[in-house]
């Protein structure tokens, strides 16, 4: 037996096509709304028209009465009026978190909270008999804006907390001892005339994760488990939350994640919906069934960003930075999400993001609202920090008339200086901005668009180009437990995996991380066909069950191959170590001579091997193996990192902007980023892609719009402007590796780079491009309606004022003109 | 209630259907053709879109009743004969999918756009399947699968040269 190992045939690093492909592009998937157990019933939830009223009385009389319908419920009717939903997130022991209930009792806190609860024979006859429910509403007082909210006298989302902050959270490198203190810098710096102060406020908009598939959720109680079907990111979580919330024992619960259609933390959260499916199910003795429309799920399912940033940097007239001062409004909405207080806390750590800031101090206040709860949305925190520190850069770099990128390279931590323990007093482990600049520089033909910038300035060209710069980084791999114990959080951070080696030599790799588009099925088989010598197809990808992958904390904040991708290579080790002792056994050997290579288990100095699937089976068949050893080589790990992985890029953007319409048009977009090794080059790029659409609609496209009574103006694809193919250019990206060492595999991670680099980049290239004109800021999104009139107001001309600054208004159905909100014709 | 006939990936149905059921609906709940899928309810997303009579449609905009009489081909009837169809091995190969969801309706809106349009340049592809919205991809990958779906559609083009992946039942 031969064992030679062909290293041009490794797995790792292959661009390979995805296994998964195989059944989503013939229609064979089973996405949760696909699943209908017989008998099932189905549900439609009664929601608030209104932001915030006392509900005065509910009618349900008519609904009992209408074709199908198996009941009516009100929270009351359910026996839940006790049940509150999870917040596993107390960022500080006097946080205040109001109870959140499965269904409003006495008073709704935003529009779209559900009232009563229809229960029919079908989606149809629910959704009829819903409209039939009468609820009345006593109006109060909608608390949409966070300073006026945090005003004294200000009305009281939850009057009973006495107060609308839920919490602030502080960090101060002084007080931490892992830098200096800010205050101290801001006043040697307003004392010195060869330093400077510069101050911002920033805008974070509200977002909507808006993932394709609707939430929905199947339960079954008919078994000795009730089986919850669901699309969530989070089985494992909602398992337990689901013990948590209404005391069944988790034992006596199953939850599967089928295929997910998306997620981007979109779908972390563990539902009020869900454990209505699971409350009525039991009570009725039969599958229920859930499923959201789009509108539902626009505006009930939990928002992303929305936070206010008032940012103070200082520095030396020579660039050279000497603090950073950061003090958040964080709008949580009308309640607190399951781990939402904590979003804006995990962007406290990179602030600094990549550069040397010897004083540092970050501040949040969580505030309550009468809107939609926010939450997890693609980079949860880090999108939002990132922005902050390369906005003011930038800003700093036209304070001191420097060159962009040069004021960054001045700052940034150089690539010899790694391992570097920042001011937050966490570790970056390794990168190198100098090569990931040099190559984006390249690639964007820098210094000719600089050339073509300045010659069309000099020509008063009417279309501008401006020049957007993002070189950012991110904490990734979510999480050591410890460091999350320290922050409070309710859960550790570990992940697991189990390998099972077949009687016939295949492999079933079980994990604990959930999909829900990322390609795990394909990118961790290849992993395991590397490291147990086994053909990629042999592979075979368990998840998503807590039947067949009962342990695991499931996926979000790009940990699935950081953090489940090392417990994989972990039990994978271990199925080495048992298999080796078992080919000594057979192989008549000292277990110190056999060796491993390419599935190939041979002893040291001879042509003797056997194959690791001959191993597999002669555990199997348990004939013959060693004395004091299970026949079994099936293994379990699980894996708790030691620190984060901090993947880092460059990233360029040219904008165009037409100076007489405010059309802005992104002409080329270059990113280079250093994601460590890569698995699946493939993979990677398009989790680039989709995360810089994401980061670019954020710059460009999106926001949800309340009115001034609290309803949300554009909760529909209407007039939600997702951008579509049409409205985006092809992206240049590229990959370079700088290995992560706080890994065996020495991957970094890669799924909201994309997202946490590109907004600020498309935001600096905008202003870039009209700085010239006078024009200093402009909120996100950078409509052309917001462009123009930023140009209009620095020229000293008077525009017309609107009311809300949607994108499209009445383009179409269920969007709403802000000019003409009643929607009268003219 | 009405009477419906329609036939839908070569199998020929008759049943009464409710006046106001959608096409979606018929599909997905009478006819278990969970393979179209639903992400919106003001026909933006296109995750719906199947060809009817050999046009795509959007089939949350189409009633049931709409199609009687007609042929319907939906992302479940796309391959034939146990062989993807180029644009579906093409999805496959320039990795034009993450979480699939707006898939069926992608690639059913990629095949009567390249029926129009044999041969799309990058824009006309964008613009070609504006009407379906994808959240994974930022499109690129999709845009690259189309392209490559037009090149293995050219008559004498050979097969895609990865392994296309299995049918169910084949």
């Amino acid at each position: 037996m031969t064992a030679t190992a062909d290293t041009t045939a490794l797995e790792f690093g292959k661009a390979r096509v995805r296994k998964e492909d195989a059944r989503l592009i013939t229609g064979r998937t089973r996405y949760t709304d696909a699943i209908t157990p017989p008998g099932t019933l189905h549900v439609a939830v009664v929601r608030s028209p209104l932001a915030h009223a006392r509900i005065t009385g509910i009618d349900t009389a008519e609904a009992k009465r209408a074709p199908g319908v198996h009941g009516v419920y009100t929270v009351s009717d359910l026996g839940a009026d006790e049940v509150g939903m999870p917040c596993a997130w107390p960022i500080t022991p006097d946080q205040k978190a109001p109870q959140r209930p499965v269904l409003a009792k006495d008073t709704v806190h935003f529009a779209g909270e559900g009232v009563a609860v229809v229960v029919a024979r079908s989606a149809a006859e629910a959704k009829d008999a819903a409209d039939l429910v009468e609820v009345d509403y006593d109006p109060l007082d909608p608390v949409l804006d966070m300073e006026a909210a945090l005003a004294e006298g200000a009305t009281l989302v939850h009057p009973d907390l006495g107060t609308n902050e839920s919490a602030t959270w502080v960090f101060d490198s002084g007080e931490a001892g892992t830098g200096g203190s800010v205050a101290d810098a801001i006043a040697a710096a307003e004392a010195d005339p060869d330093q400077v102060v510069v101050r911002r406020r920033f805008r974070q908009q509200r977002l909507v994760p808006a993932f394709m598939e609707p939430r929905s959720c199947v339960v079954d109680p008919t078994g000795e488990q009730i089986v919850i079907w669901s699309a969530t990111q989070v089985p494992h979580i909602l398992r337990t939350m689901t013990t948590v919330t209404l005391g069944i024992p988790e034992s006596k619960l199953r939850v599967i994640a089928p295929d997910v259609g998306g997620g981007f933390g979109g779908k972390i959260g563990v539902l009020p919906e869900e454990m209505m499916t699971v409350l009525l199910a039991r009570k009725l003795g039969r599958p229920v069934k859930w499923t959201e429309t789009r509108s539902e799920c626009m505006l009930t399912a939990h928002h992303g960003r929305d936070q206010i940033q008032d940012l103070t940097i200082t520095a030396k007239k020579d660039g050279t930075i000497t603090g950073l001062d950061v003090r958040l409004l964080a709008d949580m909405g009308a309640y607190l999400g399951l781990v939402g207080p904590g979003v804006p806390v995990l962007g406290a750590f990179m602030f600094n993001a990549i550069y040397k800031i010897p004083a540092y101090r970050f501040q949040t206040t969580n505030v309550f609202t009468t809107k939609t709860l926010t939450d997890a949305y693609r980079g949860a925190g880090r999108p939002e920090a990132t922005f902050g520190v390369e906005r003011i850069i930038d800003e700093l770099a036209v304070e001191l008339g420097r060159e962009p990128l040069e004021l960054r390279e001045q700052n940034w931590i150089k690539h010899e200086e790694f391992p570097f323990t920042t001011v937050c007093g966490l570790t970056y482990d390794s990168g190198n901005y100098e090569q990931a600049t040099a190559r984006a520089k390249e690639l964007f033909d820098y210094d000719a668009l600089r050339r073509e910038q300045a010659e069309r300035r000099e020509r008063g060209d009417k279309v501008q180009l401006g020049i957007g710069i993002s070189t950012f980084t991110e904490m990734c791999g979510l999480a050591p437990s410890r460091v999350l114990g320290s922050l409070a959080y309710g859960a550790g951070g570990w992940e697991a995996a189990s390998i099972r080696m077949l009687a016939t030599g295949k492999v079933e790799v079980i994990t604990g991380a959930s999909a829900h588009g990322q390609g795990h099925e394909t990118a961790f088989s290849q992993i395991v066909a590397d490291k147990l010598g086994v053909p990629f197809e042999d592979v075979e990808i368990l998840h998503g069950d807590t039947a067949s992958s009962p342990k695991g904390l499931d996926t979000y904040g790009s940990r699935s191959l950081v953090v489940g991708g090392i417990a994989i290579t972990m039990a994978a080790d271990k199925v080495i170590e048992k298999a080796k002792k078992i080919a000594a056994h057979l192989l008549e050997a000292d277990e110190a001579d056999i060796e491993f290579s390419a599935g190939q288990f041979t002893v040291r100095g001879t042509d003797k091997g056997k194959a690791i699937q001959e191993i597999a089976f002669a555990a199997f068949m348990a004939h013959d193996y060693p004395e004091g050893m299970e026949p079994s080589l099936d293994s379990d790990a699980v894996y708790d990192p030691e620190n984060f992985s901090f993947p880092h890029g460059t990233h360029l953007a040219a904008m165009e902007v037409d100076t007489e319409t405010g059309r802005v048009n992104l002409r080329h977009y270059v990113c280079v980023d250093d994601i460590g090794n890569v698995v699946n080059p493939l993979i990677a790029e398009g989790q680039v892609h989709g995360g810089l659409a994401q980061g670019i609609a954020q710059a460009l496209f999106e926001e949800a719009n309340y009115d001034d009574q609290g309803t949300l103006v554009n909760g529909t694809f209407v007039d939600y402007t997702l951008p579509s193919a049409a409205d985006l250019p092809s992206f240049t990206t590229e990959i370079v590796s700088t290995p992560a060492t706080s890994n065996p595999l020495g991957v970094k991670g890669v799924g909201e780079a994309g997202t946490i680099a590109s907004t600020p980049a498309i935001v600096n290239g905008v202003l870039d491009a009209v700085r010239h004109l006078g024009v200093a800021d402009i909120q996100m999104p950078t409509t052309s309606q917001r462009v123009w009139r930023a140009i209009q107001e620095a020229q000293g001309r008077s525009t017309q004022e609107t009311p809300i600054d949607t994108h499209s208004p009445g383009a179409g159905l269920g969007s709403i003109d802000p000019n003409n909100p009643q929607g009268e014709v003219q | 209630m009405a009477e419906v006939r329609v036939t839908v990936d070569g199998v020929n149905y008759a049943d009464e259907v409710e006046p106001r059921m959608l096409l979606v609906q018929y599909l997905r709940e009478r006819l278990g053709k969970t393979g179209t899928l639903i992400g919106c309810d003001t026909s933006n997303c296109g995750a719906c879109t199947v060809h009817l009579n050999g046009q795509s449609v959007k089939s949350c905009s189409v009633l049931a009743v709409q199609a009687d009489g007609g042929e319907v081909l939906t992302i479940e009837g796309l391959a034939r004969d146990g062989q993807l169809h180029p644009v579906q091995a093409a999805f496959n190969e320039c990795h034009g999918l993450q979480c699939g969801y707006c898939t069926p309706g992608m690639i059913m809106a990629a095949v009567d756009l390249l029926g129009d349009n044999p041969d799309p340049d990058e824009g006309e592809v964008r613009e070609g399947i504006e009407g379906n919205l994808c959240r994974c991809t930022g499109y690129q990958n999709i845009v690259r699968s189309v392209q490559r779906a037009a090149q293995m559609m050219k008559p004498g083009a050979s097969a895609p040269t990865e392994t296309p992946a299995p049918v169910a039942g084949d």
